[in-house]
């Protein structure tokens, strides 16, 4: 009867309740983790074991990406700084694109790609083979061990991680500034410290946090709820990725707002 | 004190339009084993997994060893799994651990102050006695189907649980390793002193391992009994076709 009553809904009106239900799901998910985070037992040897996975194995894409950022953004700034005569601006000007931007967003934004949609198909492949079920009935919490977990490890590795491709990009650039203006490695960094505050420090932290937070809950999220066989599970994955890069976008929105206001304080 | 292990009484399940269980009734004595049998899709498994609190029924009664699971806190639940062994379809083992990982993983987390030498003795007792001590460092996507049920089935025993549920245990092995499943089924029996139910729609795997049928027909249990008794002279024409189907006469 009830299948019926929803056959008859208008195309409208089904997927608009099937987005709010969606969003439902969502954060009793997320308020869920907050529950379980706190609670004992701690699943600390798991924690460091993804943290591993997911900080280590995420380094050489991280460090490729990183310096290819450093050097191309450098290069790309020159010709209009050089019209104003201002080339020497250019430690400054990447140091504080660098740190307030590119380096949390870059970082997250592979991250998502990488660490996201390898959590949604890892958690969603446990799912359809029933793993998570056969570690309910041997009285295990399958959320605590697989969920909290994963979310923690991301929450905790991607600020390193974003603090590693920062150093890295500008590695990048002074190779380039180095080559180009013949700049020395302590003017490159002395200009790079004068130029960024401790707000961009801590904003970029903050960011990373939230980044990090994101990719771990939308990868979980979305593997423990797949179904279908392995098309629910690429589904998972993929889903994954496009939601933590799309809420990746709006963080880094919102956050620049609250650190505009409190820098125009 | 009641020998009675199972009782299930009236027992519903519908997973929206589709209703799957329509007045159950069950019971389950002590060190039996019950073959559940029935065609894909009657709701063989959805019954076992009620039992260990996967699924919730919709209405009436499923008493576990004398506690009803849908009232159970999550403590209390959980208190209730570490007796019973789920052995799955799929065998279901954590692949990305290795088979000694994977008969760790319940123990570690039930049984606390367990030394690493006192864990490796248990797990390699049940690699024994599951015929399959050499795979004790193998990775699950490097065992054939027979032998990942095996383990399925060691890493259920690790907890001593007094009820093992199998579902579908010979599903999509050939015969050879299906006789050998059977045999590990009742080798369980005897030696832990388990009570079980399994799930099946294979008769050899039925008649091998079961000393009571319950044949499950549009959500209710349409006969029960010996294998003599509700085969082969069924007077329900279902039945009958199972049976013949299973057992091809000439």
């Amino acid at each position: 009867m009830a299948e019926e009553a929803d056959d008859r809904k208008p195309f409208l009106s089904k997927k608009i309740d099937k987005f709010f239900t969606g969003l439902a799901d969502a954060w009793n998910f997320v308020r869920r983790f907050w529950q379980e985070v706190f609670l004992p037992p701690y699943e600390f040897k798991e924690v460091i074991h993804q943290c591993y996975r997911i900080g280590v194995e995420s380094l050489p894409l991280i460090s490729l990406t990183g310096f290819i950022v450093g050097i191309v953004f450098t290069n790309q700034s020159r010709p209009s700084l050089s019209e104003f005569g201002a080339t020497s601006w250019l430690p400054s000007l990447i140091s504080i694109a660098v740190v307030r931007a590119m380096g949390p967003l870059v970082t997250a934004l592979i991250a998502a790609g990488k660490v996201g949609s390898s959590i949604g198909a890892e958690i969603g492949s446990m799912k359809v083979t029933e793993q998570i079920d056969a570690m309910e009935v041997s009285a295990t919490n399958p959320f605590k061990f697989l969920v909290v977990t994963r979310v923690l490890a991301t929450t905790l590795m991607i600020p390193i991680l974003v603090m590693y491709t920062d150093f890295v990009a500008l590695i990048g650039s002074f190779l380039n500034v180095n080559a180009n203006e013949l700049v020395s490695l302590s003017t490159f960094f002395v200009q790079i410290f004068e130029s960024i505050s401790f707000l961009d420090i801590w904003s970029s932290v903050l960011k990373s946090l939230l980044f990090g937070f994101t990719i771990g809950i939308v990868g979980c999220y979305k593997g423990y709820h797949s179904s279908k066989g392995t098309e629910g599970v690429g589904r998972a994955a993929n889903s994954a990725v496009v939601i933590s890069m799309f809420l990746i976008f709006i963080e880094e929105l919102l956050v620049l707002q609250v650190v505009n206001a409190i820098r125009g304080m | 004190m009641s020998d009675k292990v199972v009782e299930i009484r009236d027992l519903y399940k519908s997973f929206g339009d589709l209703d799957v269980l329509k007045g159950v009734d069950l019971d389950l004595h002590r060190e039996e084993n019950l073959v559940v049998l029935g065609r894909s899709g009657t709701g063989k498994s959805v019954l076992i997994k009620i039992m260990v609190g996967l699924l919730k029924q919709d209405r009436g009664q499923m008493e576990v060893l004398g506690q009803e699971v849908s009232n159970l806190t999550p403590k209390e639940l959980n208190a209730l799994r570490l007796k019973i062994g789920f052995s799955f379809q799929n065998s279901a083992l954590y692949d990305s651990m290795t088979v000694r990982e994977n008969m760790e993983f319940p123990l570690v987390r039930n049984i606390k102050n367990l030394t690493k030498k006192e864990i490796t003795y248990k797990i390699e007792e049940l690699l024994d006695a599951v015929g399959l001590p050499q795979t004790i460092n193998q990775m699950p996507s490097e065992l054939s189907g027979g032998q990942k049920k095996r383990i399925g089935v060691a890493r259920t025993l690790i907890l001593n649980p007094e009820i093992m549920l199998y579902d579908e245990p010979t599903a999509g092995l050939d015969p050879i390793t299906c006789v050998e499943i059977n045999n590990l089924i009742n080798e369980v029996r005897e030696r832990y002193k388990t009570t079980s139910i399994v799930i099946t729609h294979d008769l050899a795997c039925a008649k091998m391992t079961g000393d009571r049928m319950a044949v499950l027909l549009d959500g209710q249990f349409r006969a029960m009994g010996t294998f003599e008794e509700v085969f082969p002279h069924a007077e329900d024409r279902r039945i009958k076709s199972f049976y013949d189907y299973n057992f091809i006469e000439s």
